[in-house]
């Protein structure tokens, strides 16, 4: 059996690796549950880990990092609702404009502005956002079991990874308590419905668009200034497209999008661990199988084998008046 | 109350005035301007001129928003509603009462007490907690009319509301509607189907080319004079070519055919048919009561559940029956190699690819026949496309396609020209069976007598054709036996000679005969 | 179909709107990406002059240009066949990866065979494991109806994943530090056009240029053919257009949904023919390096027509190649300036495509009254 230090400790790496997951994830439930379908999260991420790194380095302030992060992301989810909403363009085609478009400019500004080859300087911890330890959290380490899992497992992060578990709840409230979140659904759905209820399509599904920016910045702040220390190209390295796996694995819904994403986080960590270790039954798995494991877990349930996952009807179709 | 229209574009200076506390009609063919009409008012589209005065007061209706508030309320053709949304919450979307919607919250607890007080007051039942996609038809519509009268509309405007509902709905609809008008509220009712104008206007307006030709009492006019009306001349039925002939054999055997949808239900139950060559069967019935299915499952595009059909050989030859050959489950390829032609329902969603060309559309479905081929070779792998655009064009011109240029996109057509280029296609081969739903839906007049023409001339050829319509007056102008279908079966067969129009009308409601 | 309703002008020139519009929206993506150069603190013309010259200055240019004109001729038709087929095939890149690792095996462990049957089973082995990639997505779309976007986004990562352990763990060159194999032998190796040209007296200098080229403008003809002018080009292109007229017609949607997809994933699967038979001469990780993605820039500039593709992809070419160059003049700019050019050009030519429609449309009816135009009822 491990010990249970290990295990603590694959479960603390599983919940750093799913906080940019959970934004991610939840920044794709706003959106495609508005109807504008997001393969753009990756490229939103990326800018806002550019931005909020090289404004947190000039500033030397992790918050006016977050917020020229949070800027940055939205900006690109506003050229996405622009072309998807105003000009009814294809939704994957400008997923995929915003996430090349975030690669070419996260490198050419880096390179431009800071001269290291695409990277923008290290952080000092000033510039970043550091753990919070919770009040007793030494006090109650020799307990056992409650002892280590309250002090290593719940305190000990920074303020991004209470804030991505807050944007769980807060998602599932206004989701299905809040008139916001009754006119969302209604518009991923069936958006003539809401049109011919006198309320403004467009608009509905441009704030669930700077929604999803907003959270994109909250992913990509965490990863350049909470969990490193500096902007590196490429880094998000897929996370975006691993979140919105969570999202279609979690069934577009807030609660089961979380443990997608704390599945797939646990997955990323494990990798680390089980590198040369054999295991009970299976033996050696090769590090690149976990890795692949989100995505092949997605593609079965695309297929549909444990149950339809099904995008909200109106995904990715835009809204003309009058056609059915 | 009076409301005043000056010119509108799609709508050519329409003035209109509609009394408190009446069933207002509103009739007209198809692209006559009625859903035009309604749409300005509900603030969907935004007229180039003209004036709306509502109580006396001019009122802009820019958007659906200002609409509600004005106090109308529309209930779309298509439902506009929230399909996984339980009722009360398709109740709430747009009038929520507050930000936040808790079960304890302002607005579920005002939108349930008003449900149960509007079911009391208009008998408009509907489970505030149901799954609305669940609901059957009947029930959604209910739901629309609850949505408009939550919101306090006055006037309700409803839109073909008895297109898609049984008999009995649409009387219980109406039945709704005199409790409304009771409350003193103002109806107005979009159709073009005159019956339901008769049983329960007061007052009817007739539109044609987007403009009123009349406006009269219901109660001094009749069918009769608002189809003439509507249609802008007498209509008189068609004159035959030539009787059938009797002596024709069995083209098509149906027997006890079921069809289930994607969802399970059964479309088609138990049907038994049969068709001769030379013959012109009439499928009658209200929209939505399995005809379509039946046409689908004869064309080879739907999974078939039970029964068989089988389409006999060699239908010429006196009176006797020809060799059989089952057809449950073949293709709709498989059909066309046998002599089974079929005109889709909905020509622009199923019978042609809108912007591939004319061309592309004049062989779809026989696209695999050697005389497409590069030297006619069945072997061969590659199109003749110059044949194929010479033939489409001799066709255009046989057919009266307009424009004859078989390289212009589908969707360029008009309605009338894409259903010749169409009908071209599956009549020139001369098949043995000819499926055809609604020929004329859509279509303008002119092309729909060249259209009559040319079914009738294929049935003198000795064609078997089976024509589905919801439009009774073109089943009783072409078919030479008529069946109604109600909830997916047959209730009532007569030969179309003896077609007594009231008798096809309750057979339509779904009334058997007794013995 | 959705674009038809966008208020298209009715009475324009037809080629207004292939022509035209492509070369305005290209225009913006250029004028955008100019901003950007002028942001940073270079000149735009010096930046443009640099880039041609790059690409077109000298014949080793052209021939480099050409090079990765060639990948992007096969990512782009990839892309393309399957987008008459109304599928959006993102996964270019993996059907890429994998195509290479069978190429690579043939080259490998086949190297006994002489040449021409070598290309021809590694020409074999590249499509039919870029097929092979793209089959499962397609059948998961054609029979299950997961949408092919998601699919094969995930594909890509699952190929990165099982080629980094094969190339890492399986294939590596005994002994060598880099995730590569053993370089191919000489015999596997794909004739280069300089040398082509100097079997025939002419000497043009050398540039990783290849016979690949050829079979790439080959694959497009083919590919232009089989669409417009083969009965299972017009299935292939009626699923794409209206799936239900498919049905009506008797055609299988599912069947054309695999077979376009598998013919798209078999055309990316080629790209290694170029990249790996033609340049590097061994497996290597990541040796697609985006080009999946480029096809997608490529085929909507193009507008998934085999010419188009076969401009868009030299345009493409010539942007790689010369951005290439940028480095060592500009201290200032990179070659990823490239990719900025890329996702604009996606984002004009794609996602905002008819954005200048109508005014074009309304600019072309002012300025020739009548004149020119058809008016179809």
């Amino acid at each position: 059996m491990p010990s249970l230090e290990i295990v603590l400790s694959v479960l603390d790496s599983s919940v750093r690796l799913a906080v940019p997951l959970v934004f991610a994830a939840l920044a794709g439930l706003y959106s495609e549950r508005s109807g504008v379908v997001d393969i753009g999260l990756e490229g939103k991420m990326l800018a806002a880990a550019f931005a909020a790194a090289a404004a947190a380095g000039v500033t030397q302030s992790a918050w006016l990092g977050l917020c020229a992060g949070v800027a940055a992301s939205c900006a690109l989810a506003l050229v996405h609702g622009f072309a998807c909403i105003t000009h009814k363009g294809d939704h994957i085609v400008s997923g995929m404009a915003v996430n090349i478009l975030a690669f070419g400019l996260t490198v050419i500004l880096g390179v431009a502005w800071f001269a290291q080859g695409g990277r923008t300087p290290f952080l000092g911890s000033e510039a970043r956002f550091g753990a919070l330890v919770f009040p007793g959290a030494d006090a109650v380490a020799p307990l056992p079991l409650l002892g280590p899992v309250y002090r290593e497992l719940l305190s000990g992060h920074n303020i991004l990874v209470y804030l991505a578990f807050a944007c769980v709840g807060a998602t599932a409230w206004a989701l299905y308590r809040t008139r916001f979140g009754l006119r969302l659904r209604a518009v991923g759905e069936n958006p003539a419905a809401v049109d011919t209820a006198g309320i403004s399509v467009a608009f509905l599904r441009y704030r669930a668009v700077l929604i999803c920016g907003i959270l994109c910045g909250f992913a990509g702040a965490y990863l350049s200034t909470a969990q490193g220390a500096a902007f590196i190209s490429g880094m998000t390295a897929g996370k975006g497209f691993i979140a919105l796996a969570a999202m279609i694995f979690g069934k577009w819904r807030p609660w089961p999008v979380l443990s997608a994403c704390l599945l797939f986080g646990f997955f990323e960590a494990s990798a680390a661990h089980i590198q040369g270790v054999s295991l009970p039954l299976v033996g050696a798995v090769p590090v690149q199988a976990v890795q692949a494991l989100p995505y092949l877990f997605t593609v079965v349930i695309l297929a549909g084998f444990f149950g339809a996952a099904v995008a909200p009807r109106a995904a990715g179709k835009p809204y003309t008046r009058g056609e059915h | 109350m009076c409301k005043a229209f000056g010119p509108v574009r799609a709508n050519d200076d329409i003035s209109l005035a509609l009394a408190k506390g009446k069933i207002h009609g509103i009739v007209g063919e198809n692209g006559a301007g009625k859903t035009t009409l309604m749409n300005v008012l509900y603030g969907c589209q935004r007229a180039d001129a003209g004036e709306i005065y509502i109580n006396g007061a001019r009122r802009s209706l820019r958007s659906s928003a200002a609409a509600i508030r004005a106090g109308i309320g529309m209930v779309h053709q298509h439902f506009m509603l929230v399909d996984n949304f339980s009722v009360l919450e398709n109740i709430m979307l747009g009038c929520e009462r507050g930000m936040f919607l808790g079960a304890n919250s302002p607005g579920p607890r005002r939108a349930r007490a008003e449900l149960q007080r509007l079911a009391a007051e208009y008998k408009l039942r509907a489970d505030p907690d149901a799954l609305t996609g669940d609901l059957p038809v009947g029930a959604q519509q209910r739901v629309e009319m609850l949505k408009t009268l939550v919101r306090g509309a006055e006037i309700l405007i409803l839109d073909e509301p008895t297109g898609a509902l049984t008999p009995q709905e649409a009387d219980d609809l109406f039945r709704i509607l005199r409790v409304i008008r009771g409350q003193g509220k103002t109806v107005v009712l979009i159709t073009h189907k005159l019956r339901e104008i008769m049983a329960v206007s007061d007052r009817v307006t007739v539109m044609r080319d987007g403009r009123v030709v009349a406006v009269r009492e219901t109660r001094d006019t009749n069918a009769g004079e608002l189809s003439e009306l509507m249609v802008g001349r007498a209509v008189a039925t068609e004159s035959r070519t030539a009787p059938p002939r009797r002596d024709s054999g069995t083209a098509l055997t149906v027997k006890n055919l079921r069809v289930r949808d994607r969802h399970r239900v059964v479309r088609v139950r138990d049907v038994n048919l049969s068709l001769r060559s030379g013959e012109i069967l009439g499928v009658a019935g209200v929209a939505g009561n399995g005809q379509s299915e039946l046409l689908e499952a004869l064309a080879g595009m739907c999974r078939v559940d039970g029964g068989e059909i089988v389409f006999h050989r060699g239908g010429g030859g006196g009176g006797g029956d020809g060799q059989g050959e089952a057809a449950a489950g073949s293709s709709p390829s498989q059909l066309r190699a046998k002599g089974v032609a079929h005109v889709p329902e909905d020509r622009r969603a199923t019978g042609m690819v809108a912007f591939e060309s004319a061309s592309h559309a004049a062989i779809l479905g026989y696209h695999r026949e050697a005389q497409y081929r590069r030297g006619r070779n069945p072997r061969g792998i590659f199109f003749d496309w110059p044949f194929i655009g010479a033939q489409t064009r001799r066709r255009m011109d046989e057919f009266d396609v307009r424009p004859p240029l078989p390289e212009i996109r589908a969707a360029q057509f008009s309605g009338g020209n894409q259903q010749k280029l169409i009908l071209a296609r599956e009549m020139v081969r001369e098949p043995r069976v000819l499926l055809i739903g609604q020929p004329t839906r859509g279509v303008d007049i002119g092309a729909i007598e060249f259209i009559h023409r040319k079914i009738l001339t294929l049935r003198d050829q000795g064609s078997a054709i089976l024509l589905v319509s919801v439009e009774l007056e073109e089943i009783l102008a072409l078919a030479d036996r008529i069946v109604v279908m109600f909830n997916g079966a047959v209730v009532g067969e007569t030969p179309a000679a003896a077609a007594d129009e009231k008798q096809l009308g309750r057979w339509m409601a779904g009334v058997r005969d007794e013995g | 179909m959705k674009a038809e309703t966008l208020g298209a002008p009715q009475n324009v020139p037809w080629w207004i709107d292939p022509l035209l519009l492509t070369l305005c929206n290209l225009a913006l993506a250029f004028a955008f990406s100019a901003l950007l150069v002028w942001f940073i603190g270079e000149s735009p013309p010096a930046i443009a002059a640099e880039l041609l010259r790059g690409a077109f200055g000298s014949a080793e240019a052209v021939g480099y240009t050409l090079f990765y004109a060639t990948n992007f001729i096969f990512t782009g038709l990839a892309v393309a066949v399957a987008y008459h087929c109304g599928l959006f095939n993102i996964g270019g890149e993996g059907q890429a990866y994998i195509g290479g690792l069978g190429l690579g095996l043939v080259a490998l462990y086949m190297d006994a065979l002489p040449f021409p049957l070598l290309l021809l089973c590694a020409m074999l082995a590249a499509a039919l494991f870029g097929a092979g990639w793209s089959l499962v997505p397609a059948v998961l779309q054609a029979k299950r109806g997961s949408h092919v976007v998601i699919t094969t986004i995930m594909f890509n990562f699952i190929a990165a994943a099982l080629m980094n352990y094969l190339l890492v763990n399986v294939l590596i060159k005994p002994g060598s530090m880099s995730p590569e194999t053993r370089v191919f032998a000489d015999s596997a190796h794909l004739p280069m056009v300089h040398d082509l040209a100097a079997a025939v007296g002419l000497g043009l200098s050398a540039s990783p240029l290849n016979l690949s080229f050829f079979i790439a403008l080959l694959c497009c003809a083919a590919t232009w053919l089989f669409l417009w002018h083969t009965p299972w080009g017009y299935e292939v292109r009626t699923v794409g257009g209206n799936p239900r007229a498919a049905v009506y017609a008797g055609i299988s949607p599912s069947r054309c949904i695999i077979l376009a997809m598998c013919l798209s994933g078999g055309l990316a699967g080629l790209l290694s023919l170029n990249e790996i038979l033609g340049s590097q001469h061994r497996l290597l990780i990541e040796f697609t390096a985006g080009y999946g993605f480029v096809g997608i820039a490529v085929a909507l500039m193009g507008r998934s027509h085999p010419a188009g593709i076969v401009l868009a992809a030299i345009l493409f070419g010539a942007l790689y190649q010369g951005g290439a160059e940028l480095a060592y003049t500009f201290e200032r700019i990179s070659k990823d300036i490239v990719i900025v050019i890329q996702g604009l050009v996606i984002l004009f030519t794609g996602a905002l495509g008819f954005m200048l429609r109508p005014p074009l449309g309304a600019a072309w009816a002012k300025i020739f009254r009548g004149g020119g135009g058809r008016a179809v009822a």
